[in-house]
This record gives structure tokens, C-alpha cells and sequence, in this order.
């Protein structure tokens, strides 16, 4: 250990004070505008609720195309947006509420939306296909099952809540 | 490694001139308040800098949410300001600056004027100093009506009547900000976004680079 103080020049010092006082100015400056840029990334996403889509008795083991309309709150505007459910019973007489967007790119699936595959979901963008469970047919773009939505019956009405993904068969 | 990456660059760019004529010159002693404190008359031209460099920047961040829509633009500031974190902060450090750099400005103008610093060989920067204060006035004016409350849309009515007052162009300088004839409205509001936000800030560019660069060329006028 040398016992030499590290000396530091008049210059030095100043250029240490000037840029410690000046850093702090520009964060206090932008540290407010980036937290005000960065808000919807931190913004805690709110879950939704279970909504209303059918009555039970409609529910046959064929799918049916069901809507339902909900008030989505964009920032400051507000508008009803239409979602919508591929549902049907299967041989266990449970419900099965399948989201109707392709998993390849988003479009919109059909069942039996092409007469060379009446049992079948059909992607009309690029021919991908799904059994009625839902699960991707081998070879059509589509590589995962469409999502299954989170579900309950109350007092004979069937409530849908998120689509869940669902891991490949 | 700062210096590293500097020297990298240094090498094949030789930024150091560049820089030195930007940052690196001698404060005479009569313009340094560590000399005499009665000097700090020589920083409202910087602190005017200071707050417009502040309004550029919440103005660019405010752009994130504003919208310049009759039936959005209220909706999308009472938003920012009650729903987005630190909302409030950014508009005001915006509204407040607006005022604060006006101010700044004057005072930059008196100490101008009552040093007698505008005169030979400073007339020009004296100029287009003026032409800076009208250009801020402007942006103060147009930004004014985006918020697109009552008292934006009563204040603008009234610019465009003062507008209308011009003898002979009046009309059509009315109608040229307003958009339209009569109506105070949707092309009003877009029009004056646009003026406020690309068209008056553009200008304040240029003339801002013309004026450091004549003080540059031109020195600080010597003590009195």
C-alpha cells in the first residue's frame, strides 16, 4: 500500500460534481416520463369475468357457434365487443367450449367450414384442421389444439371465462 | 471502456473537433456569477434552453396517449391524467413549462435589451431572437386548445376573431387556422395538433441552431 494520496485535480473535481448534478437533474427529468411511457407494461391486466353465453339445453353433442357480447373498456373508450364459442356435448355428456381462433395465425376455424371434412374444424386461411376435440390434425399448419375456454353451469346457464391453451397431444 | 469506445470512434470519425466547438469554450470572467453574483442575468437565455429542452420531451411523451379528436382528445388527457402513472407530473411539467419558458424568455429579453447587447454587431440575432419568442407564443396558443375543454375551445374562438380583426387577409387567415369558415371543430383541433406538434416546433429547431450559432460566431457581448 503506497501511502501517496490520490490526488484529485481541481478539474477532475469539477467534472465529477458538474456530471453528478447533471445526471440527477436528467433523471429526475425523465424518470417520471418513462415510468408515464411504460404504464400499460406494468399495468396489472384485469382477469375477466365468467360471462353468460348459452342455455345448457341448446348444448348439443353437434358444435354450435355461440356468441356473446361483452363491454371492453379500451383506455377511454368503450365499446361491446362480440366474442364467440365453438360448444358441444361429448359421449361423457361434458361441455366442451373450444375458442374458434386458429392456433397457426388467428384466423377464425369453422366446423365442418369445408365439405371434405364434415367432422372437422377447417381454418379456411391455410386448410388447417381440428378434430371436433379440438386437437390439430397432423400435416395442416395449425401445431397445437385450439384453446379450451374455462367454464361453469350455473342454474342451467353455461358461463365461459379466458381460453386456456392447451399443451400438444 | 468509455474512454475505449470513445478513442474507437475518435479514430475513424475525429468527433473531438466537434464536440469542442459545441462544449468546450472560455466563460469571459463579467458573464461567470462566480465572479460577480450579479451575473445570473446571463443564464435566462440557457434556462429558457433548459425548459424547452423539458417541453420537447413531455410534449413527445404526452403524444403517447393524447388523441387530436373532438370526441377523444378530452377523454384521452383526463385518462392520462387519472389512470396513467404519473400522468399528472408529465402534463404539468408540460403546462407549467409553457408559462415558465414565456417567462424565461422575457427575462432573457429585458437583459437583453436594457445591456444594449442587441446592438452592432448583434442585430440579427436580436431578430430572430423576436421571431423565436413569436414562434413560441404560437406553440403556447396552439397547444392551448388541444386539451379541447371549454375554456381551450372559448379561448381559440376568440384567437380566431383577433385573427379575423387583420385588415383585408383577415377572413382567410381566420379560415386558414381554423379549417373551416365558421365551425370550430374536428379540423380546428387537427390543425392546430399539427401546427403545435410538427409545422411550430420544426421552426423552433432552426431558429434556435441560426441563433447559437451567430452567438458563437459573435461572442457574448463584452461587460458594460
Amino acid at each position: 500500500m503506497s501511502e501517496k494520496k490520490q490526488q484529485v485535480s481541481r478539474r477532475q473535481f469539477l467534472n465529477y460534481t458538474l456530471t453528478g448534478v447533471g445526471g440527477f437533474m436528467a433523471a429526475s427529468m425523465l424518470a417520471p416520463m418513462v415510468r408515464f411511457a411504460i404504464d400499460p407494461v406494468l399495468k396489472a391486466s384485469a382477469g375477466g369475468d365468467m360471462q353468460a353465453v348459452a342455455d345448457v339445453s341448446e348444448i348439443t353433442t353437434e358444435p354450435q357457434r355461440f356468441e356473446w357480447t361483452v363491454e371492453q373498456v379500451d383506455a377511454w373508450y368503450t365499446s361491446d365487443v362480440t366474442h364467440s364459442a365453438w360448444v358441444y356435448k361429448n359421449e361423457n355428456d361434458e361441455i366442451v367450449p373450444l375458442s374458434p381462433v386458429c392456433k397457426h395465425l388467428g384466423c377464425q376455424v369453422n366446423w365442418a367450414g369445408n365439405e371434405d371434412y364434415p367432422d372437422q374444424f377447417y381454418c379456411p386461411c391455410h386448410d388447417g384442421r381440428y378434430l371436433k376435440d379440438g386437437t390439430n390434425v397432423p400435416n395442416t399448419p395449425p401445431d397445437a389444439p385450439l384453446d379450451l375456454f374455462e367454464y361453469e353451469v350455473k342454474d342451467g346457464t353455461l358461463y365461459l371465462g379466458q381460453p386456456v391453451p392447451r399443451e400438444e397431444v | 471502456m468509455l474512454q475505449k469506445m470513445y478513442d474507437w470512434i475518435d479514430e475513424r470519425v475525429d468527433i473531438t473537433p466537434l464536440w469542442r466547438d459545441i462544449a468546450d469554450h472560455e466563460v469571459p470572467e463579467h458573464v461567470n456569477p462566480a465572479h460577480h453574483f450579479s451575473a445570473f442575468v446571463y443564464c435566462f437565455g440557457g434556462l429558457t434552453f433548459f425548459v424547452t429542452v423539458i417541453q420537447v420531451l413531455s410534449g413527445m411523451f404526452l403524444t403517447m396517449y393524447y388523441v387530436p379528436d373532438i370526441e377523444n382528445a378530452w377523454r384521452s388527457v383526463y385518462y392520462l391524467q387519472t389512470e396513467v402513472a404519473h400522468g399528472q407530473i408529465v402534463r404539468g411539467m408540460h403546462h407549467w413549462g409553457a408559462s415558465v419558458v414565456i417567462v424565461m424568455l422575457f427575462l432573457h429579453t429585458l437583459r437583453v435589451f436594457f445591456q444594449g447587447a442587441y446592438k452592432k454587431p448583434r442585430e440579427l440575432n436580436w431578430m430572430v431572437g423576436v421571431l423565436i419568442f413569436f414562434v413560441m407564443l404560437a406553440l403556447g396558443l396552439t397547444g392551448y386548445l388541444l386539451p379541447w375543454d371549454n375554456k381551450a375551445y372559448f379561448a381559440t374562438v376568440v384567437t380566431l376573431q383577433i385573427a379575423e380583426g387583420v385588415p383585408f387577409i383577415g377572413e382567410m387567415a381566420k379560415t386558414l387556422l381554423n379549417g373551416d369558415p365558421s365551425i370550430v371543430g374536428a379540423q380546428t383541433l387537427a390543425r392546430f395538433f399539427a401546427i403545435h406538434v410538427f409545422f411550430l416546433p420544426a421552426a423552433l429547431f432552426v431558429l434556435m441552431g441560426i441563433h447559437f450559432i451567430m452567438i458563437r460566431k459573435q461572442g457574448i457581448s463584452g461587460p458594460l
